[in-house]
């Protein structure tokens, strides 16, 4: 096993520096600039904004910049965003608790959605419950999240003015009413994040389980006399749980990545606005973070996700 | 209009017989600021007006709640010296004041001074190289520090460090401020400055504390903690601050004035989109305002009809306009295309260039795509009176183009495309990816084809149009293209900087890196004396009669075609009165902001 997860995170390294310079050079080959609001404003001379793309090692050849970067963040240096000049972990730090709680809850939503809708419908393929629950899932996850979002708005906001749409990460009130506030304001965005995801996941697990459930061992279990939420639940879920770990654990690192597009629509300050903010303004600095630790966790979970496996299915077994 | 005629319209003015008001608009008509017109009035003794405020209602400091704003783009760092566009200007100002602020007609109000420097007062030299500022005693600092005179040479000497990198560098690098006593400031010009009022003036005047900010001066300026928790003397103290995403600040109880200010805290909510945010004040009225909303006037109608709010729009300085291109984009000269030595084969044909501004449809632009966001402007040269006035007939005439063209010697093909020699009138058109530039261009497209000429119409997206990188051929620097359509944006008050991107000295061109601002590369001698001329011209009349002109010189060449004015609208909820102003940022006045009971 502690070879097999060596070997593994040895193998990282390479994916991790391929995947930097991909990084590094798309950013460097891509079009715009950090500084174009200073070309545009005639009070700043050429000179000054010249003179601070040099201070900034902008116009030094793309390989001595990679190097630069590759040197400071082994360091735990993160840079400064060219925008906010603020330290580009500060940044990170900021969105982050918001982006855990907001995608975490749609998660959460989504599983507790998806396991038992995928194993009912699955128990009983081709039931009325089954049609249902397949076409509300088709349904769910053709709809695009910018699209649910917005009429979740215009239903919930602006027609019955129940629930408010723009996102305060800092509320001022303290005790009940500040969780209340942020319940309230999490509702729309979590529903649509976690039933987008929900629809999918419905669909994977009760494919899973329909392949296991028609096994030799569990037509053994069943006459073995076993209670029927036995043989579901022991026999069944814990083996038709192994693809669908999979597809969770890839999934984990949008904890991270944050939703790009539901956060823009909410205005929800997380990871995802703040990439789509530091594309917009060439903030170099912060897209590389951003992507760069995403794609690690990618990685990361990857390996656990493997490890997993190890302890739901004894037949797998790393040596 | 001319010398002679400015100084009887200002005559009339002193004698009561024109209405301030109306000579300030009639200056806007001529495409004059109204910070200059009023600039005038004052170099000629006339008084200014009281600025045009509303009157402020609430007795008692605080007791309003919370002011909540939202700013679709958030502010990224609060230090307004660094500011670049306005989302940072407008964050520091919940914090930090001018000595003085633009009001919408272009008045200066004082803010940390106790008055307007004049000739009256003593506070304009006759050379008109010093202005002293008298400083408002009793002012404090957040943290209880006074302020005082020390602080003021202290921001110039911040700003004029090139290390600091500022975006006001130009502003302040060539001038001297001297402290002469702790409530009196002097600053030096090094040469007869006509137009005085932008450094410590406006957005670009904001005053930061010298006891907190003398230790980061320079390249260790971005280490200041201030940048993200400023020490101002402005009506909010911050309480918090994320970058991009949210500012936060409550009442300052001693602030310098009265009874103000009567939020008890403020809230600055960054992010989204524009539509979503007039829909936040308007609709549902969980915001209290929403600043810059550039969204079609159709929809900003139907969201006013929810009677939650109401939208405000402001004059500025913004224009749309469409640029013919004088040289050649398609051949190479010396290795250059559109260089500055070649001749559009073409445009450079009156006749052609006629035509093109006849088959401009301001007013199709004006009511189907900008309404009240975008005010049709043609002639405004010509004929100051009518601008704006509601019944000014646009000249959009596609048979008087069809005559200049065939009288020109254009003539129709077998294709229907005109053409002279070898020389067919196709045109590539392009401007940047955005909705209401992509409806224009098709206005304007289709005019053209019935005139016999054949545009291509090309969108770039924004982010490479005024991207600014040298090695990208589809930037409104390079200007590859027979015509382009962008808005230019009038950041300072006087237009003299604006003016210099018809000159030949910022001509963009390949050893400049395209980084200069003559993007149009129009040129004309006369222009160039002109604005030399108007550097160093004291006499505001003169000196506006001068800017008049060149502005006729650049219109009546044909090359540029102005197409619509672009205020800036902005929604508030109805009980909120707030003062806004086209000349300095929305929130100039913010400590007199409050809500009607």
């Amino acid at each position: 096993m502690g070879n097999y997860l060596l070997r593994r995170l040895l193998i990282a390294v390479p994916s991790l520096i391929g995947i930097s310079v991909i990084l590094f050079t798309v950013l460097a080959l891509a079009p715009g600039d950090p500084f174009e609001e200073l070309a545009t404003n005639p009070n700043v001379p050429p000179e000054v904004r010249l003179a601070l793309r040099a201070s900034l090692g902008l116009d030094d050849p793309v390989w001595q910049r990679y190097f630069h970067w590759v040197s400071n963040m082994i360091q735990g240096d993160w840079g400064f965003s060219f925008v906010s000049r603020i330290d580009v972990d500060t940044l990170i730090w900021q969105r982050l608790p918001v982006t855990i709680a907001i995608i975490g809850a749609s998660q959460v939503l989504a599983l507790l959605v998806a396991l038992p809708v995928g194993v009912l419908a699955a128990v009983k393929p081709y039931s009325w419950f089954d049609r249902i629950a397949s076409t509300v899932s088709f349904i769910g996850f053709s709809l695009p999240t910018f699209f649910t979002g917005v009429l979740f708005i215009l239903i919930f906001s602006i027609e019955l003015g129940w629930l408010p749409f723009v996102f305060r990460a800092d509320i001022p009130e303290t005790g009940w009413a500040w969780w209340w506030e942020h319940i309230k304001q999490s509702i729309m965005p979590v529903a649509v994040l976690g039933l987008f995801q929900a629809a999918s996941w419905m669909r994977y697990v009760r494919s899973s389980v329909l392949d296991v459930i028609r096994l030799d061992y569990v037509t053994t279990a069943r006459s073995k006399g076993l209670a029927e939420s036995v043989v579901i639940n022991k026999h069944v879920v814990r083996n038709a749980m192994i693809p669908v770990v999979t597809l969770i654990a890839l999934q984990l690192p949008q904890l991270f990545g944050g939703a790009i597009v539901t956060e823009q629509i909410f205005r929800i300050p997380g990871i995802g606005s703040l990439l789509i903010d530091s594309i917009l303004r060439n903030d170099t600095p912060v897209i590389m973070a951003v992507t760069f630790v995403l794609s690690a966790l990618v990685i990361l979970f990857n390996l656990i996700a493997d490890v997993v496996y190890g302890w739901l299915d004894p037949r797998i077994s790393y040596t | 209009m001319n010398e002679q005629q400015l100084r009887g319209l200002i005559e009339e003015v002193k004698s009561g017989k024109l209405p301030r008001r109306g000579f300030i608009q009639q200056m806007v008509g001529l495409g004059l600021t109204a910070p200059m017109a009023s600039m005038m009035l004052m170099h000629a003794g006339v008084a200014q007006a009281q600025s045009a405020m509303p009157p402020y209602k609430p007795t008692k400091r605080g007791g309003g709640g919370t002011l909540k704003l939202l700013w679709w783009q958030g502010p990224v760092h609060l230090n307004p010296h660094w500011a670049t566009g306005t989302k940072e200007q407008e964050g520091s100002r919940l914090f930090y004041e001018p000595l003085a602020a633009w009001d919408a007609e272009g008045n200066l109000v004082p803010v940390l001074a106790t008055a307007i420097p004049s000739k009256d007062n003593g506070g304009l030299s006759a050379d008109g190289t010093t202005v002293t500022w008298k400083l408002k005693q009793g002012v404090t600092w957040h943290d209880g520090q006074p302020f005082s005179a020390d602080d003021v040479v202290f921001n110039w000497e911040f700003i004029k460090d090139p290390a600091t990198s500022s975006s006001l560098v130009s502003i302040y690098r060539d001038i001297k401020v001297e402290k002469v006593d702790a409530q009196t400031v002097r600053v030096t010009y090094p040469k007869p400055t006509p137009f005085w009022a932008e450094a410590f003036v406006g957005t670009s005047g904001m005053i930061i504390p010298k006891h907190l900010f003398a230790p980061y001066i320079g390249a260790k300026s971005r280490e200041a903690p201030m940048n993200l928790k400023p020490v101002g003397t402005g009506p909010y103290k911050i309480i918090d601050f994320k970058p991009g995403d949210m500012v936060r600040g409550e009442a300052n109880t001693s602030y310098h004035i009265a009874n103000r200010p009567h939020f008890d805290a403020i809230e600055m909510k960054g992010g989204g989109d524009a539509i979503s945010a007039a829909r936040a004040v308007l609709q549902t009225g969980e915001y209290d305002y929403a600043w810059n909303l550039q969204v079609e006037d159709e929809i900003l109608k139907r969201l006013e009809a929810g009677g939650k709010g109401k939208v405000s729009i402001v004059a500025g300085g913004n224009i749309e306009f469409i640029q013919l291109n004088p040289t050649d984009p398609w051949n190479e000269v010396d290795g250059e295309r559109a260089s500055v030595k070649s001749k559009h084969p073409s445009f450079q044909d009156k006749a052609v260039r006629d035509a093109m501004g006849l088959l401009v449809d301001r007013k199709s632009v004006q009511d189907f795509i900008y309404g009240r966001t975008g005010v049709a402007t043609a002639n405004f040269l010509n004929n100051p009176a009518r601008f704006r006035s509601g019944n000014t007939k646009f000249e959009f005439n596609v048979d008087k183009a069809n005559q200049i063209l065939e009288a020109a010697g254009w003539k129709k093909g077998a294709d229907g495309i005109r053409a002279k020699g070898n020389v067919k009138l196709k045109f590539v058109y392009q401007t940047s990816v955005n909705q209401p530039r992509q409806k224009n261009q098709a206005i304007v497209k289709d005019a053209c084809a019935k005139a016999g000429i054949e545009l291509e119409l090309k969108s770039v997206t924004a982010a490479v149009f005024f991207g600014g990188d040298f090695a990208n051929p589809d930037t409104y620097q390079k200007f590859w293209s027979d015509m382009q359509m962008y808005t230019t944006t009038m950041t300072q008050p006087d237009p003299q900087t604006f003016m210099e991107q018809y000159t030949s000295w910022e001509l963009a061109q390949k050893d400049n890196k395209w980084a200069k601002r003559n993007i149009s590369r129009w040129r004309n001698d006369e222009y160039d004396k002109t604005h030399q001329a108007a550097q160093s011209e004291l006499d505001p009349v003169k000196r506006a009669a001068m800017f008049i002109k060149m502005n006729d010189l650049v219109i009546n060449d044909g090359y540029i075609i102005p197409v619509v004015f672009r205020p800036r609208a902005s929604a508030a909820g109805t009980k909120l009165v707030a003062p806004l102003s086209g000349w300095d940022n929305d929130l100039w006045a913010l400590a007199h902001w409050y809500k009607e009971a």
